[in-house]
């Protein structure tokens, strides 16, 4: 009854931290929110898979969170680019929040159903980040900002195929994975920044 | 010593020593020379079979255990590994004539042993993290530390990512079909997800828009590594689905959606590599086409599936080669694949600009050439199959011809009084000269690879059924 009731406030902290990166400009609080996100999914992914096996993706994730914002912070001189589409704003992703709340809070018994022990709080919670994942990735071309989007993508399938996959390959690619989009990441953020070598192909 | 630690460790290994304690001059010899051995080797030496030289037995144990699951190769394998890497040997020699990047060769060792490794992987389903681990190691050799990333590039980025959740998911939903194949429920659930899965792999449309907008942003050569890799271990990937489960080849609606999609990433690749006005974009398009056709073949009701496909990818591997080599020389000197920077370069650039228009007409059809014995094949299952199908075929294919041949109107297009001059490297001529060799026997000896599609069939016993 207790790991229930964790493991709905776990889902409230990822729809929390998941909000908050989708609304927030600045990148210190985006990665603040990620780095607590990677706590729900460590617990919700510990429903199914053993403890250490869970702790991978707390610690991948956080590495991941580290490796992101040293490279943002060596980066001084970049500017938050300005969205050039419409609709835009605070207010409109809140309300793609909400609609991802929505649909998360009607699929989620209906998986239930289909593929029984899973349990709700990790099908909610697993959906919720993918649904603001995707959501994330809809409304940015921002660097920083995508990679944020396909780790909370990420993250909300760890959390389900956790409970139907417990290899500790899967689960070591997946640290891997995660791992590679945060140099990925890194790379891309930093890129543009270093000087021309010579000898380097045009 | 076992075949994974062969094929998979090792390359790594190279890759990485090459990254970290090897000068760029070496890099490409090494890394080639590397390739050809292991393929040489695959070639040879059969897997899990002892083989006495003199005194001394020799014997590739075919599989190894980590972390529980197993890497594994058939003897069947052999060929296809001896394409592998004889292929990316191909690739590696010719950094040294394309002036690639230094870290080309090292990160390209790297994603050809990860792919490899996606092959060998068990249970296979787990190749979908080993191609999403392959597809971020490409972004480095894709942006360059001073290049500002682009568009292509981040979407790149998403789409190999979006794939990975799509087919790991379907994959275990498909051992609930297996175990209940009469729920048309969770048949369905898991065909949308796996074909979805396929589709960002692939790149079907219109989830292509990235190939195009790398050809404008990255290096040519790294581009065309990239259009040659993915889809080559993809469809291997592929297939291994349609040999595992019998239900994706014997469902007719599967099998048309299959080849819609083939189908229309043909003709749209012939038509829009036809409207362009970037001789890059044009090879990304033609890849696109190309990729089509492959997955037409996965849609064929036919028992040649498997020799179809790789009559066809094994030509890919050395068209997009000679192609991209080519295309790096000339934007090395033009600094832009556009028109009206590259118009008149046939008499500044004539090999590379006769092996790049070699390696277009190659991928329309063109008779003689290496992509023809394959398109041969292809229209010949498909016309007993729809008409309409090859209708839509062969507009693609028009479409391909009509850019090569606006290619070599831009080429020639020069002043009478310009001088014809060889201004390529000696090495850049012979890599090209023996790329050009090789399209033309491919096209007219195409016998010569029955010794690699032999055994091929084999690792995918029931598809052939």
């Amino acid at each position: 009854m207790a790991a229930d009731i964790i493991s709905w406030l776990a889902v409230g902290l990822m729809l929390a931290t998941s909000t908050t990166m989708l609304i927030s400009r600045d990148w210190r609080v985006s990665l603040g929110s990620l780095a607590a996100q990677y706590i729900s999914v460590f617990w919700l992914a510990s429903r199914h898979l053993p403890f250490v096996m869970g702790s991978v993706k707390l610690i991948a994730g956080w590495m991941v969170v580290a490796a992101l914002g040293m490279t943002r912070l060596g980066l001084t001189n970049l500017e938050e680019e300005e969205d050039t589409f419409w609709p835009r704003g605070r207010w409109f992703r809140v309300i793609l929040t909400f609609m991802v709340l929505l649909v998360t809070a009607g699929s989620t018994p209906r998986i239930e159903a289909a593929i029984p022990g899973l349990g709700l709080p990790v099908i909610a919670g697993g959906l919720l980040l993918i649904g603001a994942g995707v959501v994330h990735l809809g409304v940015t071309s921002n660097l920083l900002r995508v990679t944020l989007g396909l780790l909370t993508m990420l993250a909300g399938f760890e959390i389900i195929y956790a409970a139907v996959e417990s290899s500790i390959l899967v689960t070591g690619f997946l640290a891997i994975a995660n791992l590679g989009l945060g140099m990925v990441g890194s790379y891309l953020l930093a890129a543009g920044s270093t000087p021309i070598e010579n000898g380097e192909e045009l | 010593m076992s075949a994974p630690l062969l094929w998979i460790a090792i390359p790594f290994l190279v890759g990485v020593s090459i990254l970290f304690f090897l000068r760029e001059r070496f890099s490409a010899f090494i890394g080639g020379s590397v390739a050809a051995i292991l393929a040489l080797i695959a070639l040879i030496f059969p897997i899990d079979e002892a083989l006495l030289l003199g005194s001394i037995s020799l014997k590739i144990s075919p599989s190894i255990q980590f972390f529980g699951r197993s890497f594994e190769f058939s003897a069947a394998d052999g060929a296809l590994l001896a394409i592998i890497y004889g292929l990316a040997a191909l690739w590696f020699f010719g950094t040294e004539a394309s002036g690639t990047a230094n870290r080309f060769v090292s990160l390209g060792l790297m994603i050809v042993s990860l792919l490899t490794a996606s092959i060998a992987v068990e249970p296979f389903l787990f190749a979908a993290l080993l191609i999403e681990i392959a597809a971020m190691l490409v972004i480095p050799l894709l942006v360059p530390p001073y290049q500002k990333p682009g568009r292509g590039v981040v979407r790149f980025l998403i789409y190999q990512t979006f794939a990975m959740p799509f087919i790991l998911f379907s994959g275990w939903m498909l051992a609930g079909v297996e175990a209940s194949p009469g729920d048309l429920g969770t048949t369905t659930q898991a065909g949308t997800m796996l074909g979805l899965g396929f589709a960002f792999l692939f790149a079907v449309f219109p989830l292509y828009n990235w190939i195009p907008m790398l050809m404008d942003e990255a290096s040519p050569y790294v581009a065309g590594f990239l259009l040659w890799a993915l889809p080559t271990f993809t469809v291997i990937f592929a297939l291994g689905f349609l040999d595992r489960y019998v239900w994706l080849r014997t469902s007719p609606q599967l099998s048309n959606a299959i080849q819609f999609a083939g189908v229309f990433m043909v003709a749209s690749g012939g038509v829009f590599a036809s409207l362009q006005r970037h001789i890059g974009r044009m090879m990304g398009y033609s890849a696109i086409a190309e990729t089509g056709l492959l997955i037409i073949i996965m849609g064929l009701p036919s028992s040649e599936i498997v020799n179809l496909t790789f009559l066809l990818l094994i030509p890919r591997g050395l068209v997009l080669a000679v192609w991209a080599l080519a295309l790096s020389i000339l934007k090395r000197n033009a600094y832009s694949l556009l028109f009206n920077e590259v118009q008149g370069l046939a008499r500044s650039f004539p090999a590379a600009v006769t092996a790049l228009l070699l390696a277009q007409l190659s991928m329309a059809g063109f008779p003689l050439l290496a992509g023809f014995p394959a398109r041969l094949a292809v229209w010949q299952e498909l016309a007993g199959q729809s008409l309409t199908m090859t209708l839509w075929v062969f507009i693609g294919m028009l479409g391909l011809l009509a850019a090569a041949i606006r290619s070599l109107a831009v080429f020639v297009m020069a002043d009478e009084e310009k001088k014809w001059r060889v201004n390529e490297s000696w090495v850049q001529v012979t890599m090209l000269g023996l790329g050009v060799i090789g399209l033309f026997i491919l096209g007219m000896f195409p016998q010569i690879l029955q010794p690699f599609l032999a055994d091929l069939p084999s690792l995918f016993n029931r598809i052939g059924q």
